[in-house]
């Protein structure tokens, strides 16, 4: 391969940004204390979480007493729906989602389930909304929790969100929104959005995997997931792990600092990406919707082909992709976002999702255009379904 | 990443026998788009033996090899030698596959014997 690699798989995750990767530096060698030390070697850790928590609270408009660090989105996940449920266990046992919610909130609200909770996942429509309308009419007197994804992971829909919370506040509802795919990549502003608990994770944002966080609005209830230390005021027990929650506070800093300049690069990318691939490939359709998606978002499913296929030779060509076909899942079953967006099953297989980021290039943006076509081309005159 | 070996490589970037034969003498087709994989074979029979074999593939890597790799092993062989080819010896041919895209290969060796069976029933009908 005599090209250069290109990275349009954004979603999975993000390059490390240089200035955190310095930033992080010392807390590995030189400052590698415990926080909660009483001696000297505690202070730096110490104020280095602090100096992050500053960050992450000032990303999405909270206090810094609301933000509680966690090791992934998927903990944060996990601790909002158990902590909040169990901590409102009294009040009933109905819990209502939908159904194009990560895996961290669908999973959980499995068990949720086997443990004799109510659970209630509504649909979204053809773009992937929710209709605020759907969980009005699920709510009952033993609803204690919502939970929806603001941005979706796979095909970048924005949720209104408001209108939610508005609903959840009126009927005395608990209300937690996944941000994992929004914070650090749109504003954000929890007061405005109007939710009780908010995850948002570094990994997506340009700062190192091992960090995120939730938010919870001061005075809400939440039982702790891990049980040990008074870490996190005794929320999240565990020796906090500082190189990687110091460079989520960095990371956070500069996304607040830097959001405006990164979306319009990155919208611009998107949408040239989408334009010249429509304007080579024919049968070609864009998923989700047309302009209420995050800015590096390009998800298109190619009829009369599978994804991993696809996938398989950019991947050949040095770019990286993702898929939402069945094919290329470790669990063989196509994208359950794009079932529930009521895709058909040959489309959903024939998926490719492009998600590009702050480092990535016009120039990558035109190789991808001309090196796609020739492969769609080729998967499709072998395909039984194609007819030329 | 994704954990194909090389001739599994090889076979998907380089298909052998891709195509439909129009005048075939017997067509097997297995899957559907749904469940991720759709194979069709076609098979042209001169003196008992599989004189030309063709395929179309929907699917992953692993169905777009698989189906290669089975119609190069049946090209040639008498229609009892072909319809021994089994999913296991297309694995083996192809120097393993992926635990979880074993079932790509059943589809395979299921397709080739189905075009054989279309064949041998159009015979019999015209007795």
């Amino acid at each position: 391969m005599t090209e250069e690699k290109i990275f349009f798989d954004n979603a999975s995750t993000t390059r490390v940004d240089d200035r955190v990767f310095d930033y992080m530096e010392p807390y590995f060698k030189i400052n590698y204390g415990n926080p909660s030390s009483l001696h000297d070697f505690g202070g730096p850790p110490k104020e280095a979480l602090d100096k992050a928590r500053e960050h992450a609270a000032g990303l999405i408009g909270a206090k810094e007493e609301e933000i509680y660090f966690t090791s992934c989105g998927t903990e944060s996940n996990n601790f909002a729906l158990w902590g909040l449920a169990r901590a409102s266990k009294d009040r009933g046992n109905h819990i209502i989602s939908s159904r194009v919610e990560h895996l961290s909130i669908i999973n959980p609200l499995k068990e949720f389930e086997k443990e004799g909770w109510r659970v209630t996942l509504v649909p979204v429509d053809k773009y992937g909304f929710v209709n605020p309308e759907d969980i009005k009419k699920e709510i009952n007197k033993d609803t204690v929790l919502i939970s929806i994804i603001h941005a979706n992971n796979e095909v970048g829909t924005i949720q209104r969100i408001k209108e939610i919370s508005d609903i959840a506040k009126e009927k005395n509802i608990l209300f937690h929104s996944d941000g994992a795919a929004a914070a650090g990549i749109i504003p954000v502003d929890v007061n405005k959005l109007g939710v009780d608990s908010y995850t948002f994770t570094s990994q997506q944002m340009y700062g190192p995997k091992g960090a995120a966080a939730l938010y919870v609005r001061k005075g809400v209830r939440i039982k702790p997931l891990l049980l040990g230390g008074i870490q996190e005021s005794g929320r999240r027990a565990g020796t906090e792990n500082v190189p990687a929650i110091a460079g989520f506070g960095k990371a956070c800093e500069i996304a607040a600092d830097e959001m405006d300049k990164n979306i319009t690069y990155i919208s611009k990318l998107r949408d040239n990406l989408i334009e010249g691939i429509k304007s080579r490939v024919k049968n070609v359709k864009l998923n989700g919707h047309p302009t209420k998606r995050t800015p590096g978002n390009v998800h298109m499913s190619f009829e009369f082909i599978e994804g991993e296929s696809i996938l398989l030779f950019l991947n050949l060509e040095g770019i990286a992709t993702a898929s939402g076909s069945s094919c290329a899942s470790q669990a063989l079953k196509s994208s359950h976002v794009l079932l529930a967006m009521g895709l058909p099953p040959t489309i959903a297989q024939g998926s490719v999702l492009f998600s590009l980021g702050k480092y990535n290039t016009q120039k990558e943006v035109e190789r991808v255009v001309e090196v796609l076509p020739p492969i769609i081309d080729r998967l499709r005159k072998m395909s039984p379904l194609y007819k030329e | 990443m994704i954990m194909y070996g090389k001739k599994v490589m090889d076979h998907f970037m380089n298909p052998r026998n891709v195509g439909d034969i129009k005048d075939a003498d017997g067509i097997g087709e297995v899957g559907n788009p749904v469940c991720g994989d759709m194979m069709t074979f076609y098979i042209k029979v001169k003196d008992n033996k599989l004189d030309d074999v063709k395929f179309k593939t929907f699917g992953c890597g692993a169905a777009i090899a698989v189906s290669s790799m089975v119609s190069e092993m049946a090209k040639g062989k008498t229609l009892d030698e072909a319809l021994k080819i089994s999913n296991k010896s297309v694995a083996e041919e192809l120097g393993g596959l992926p635990k979880n895209k074993l079932h790509c290969s059943n589809l395979g060796a299921d397709a080739l014997h189905k075009a054989i069976e279309n064949y041998q029933e159009k015979q019999k009908n015209k007795k």
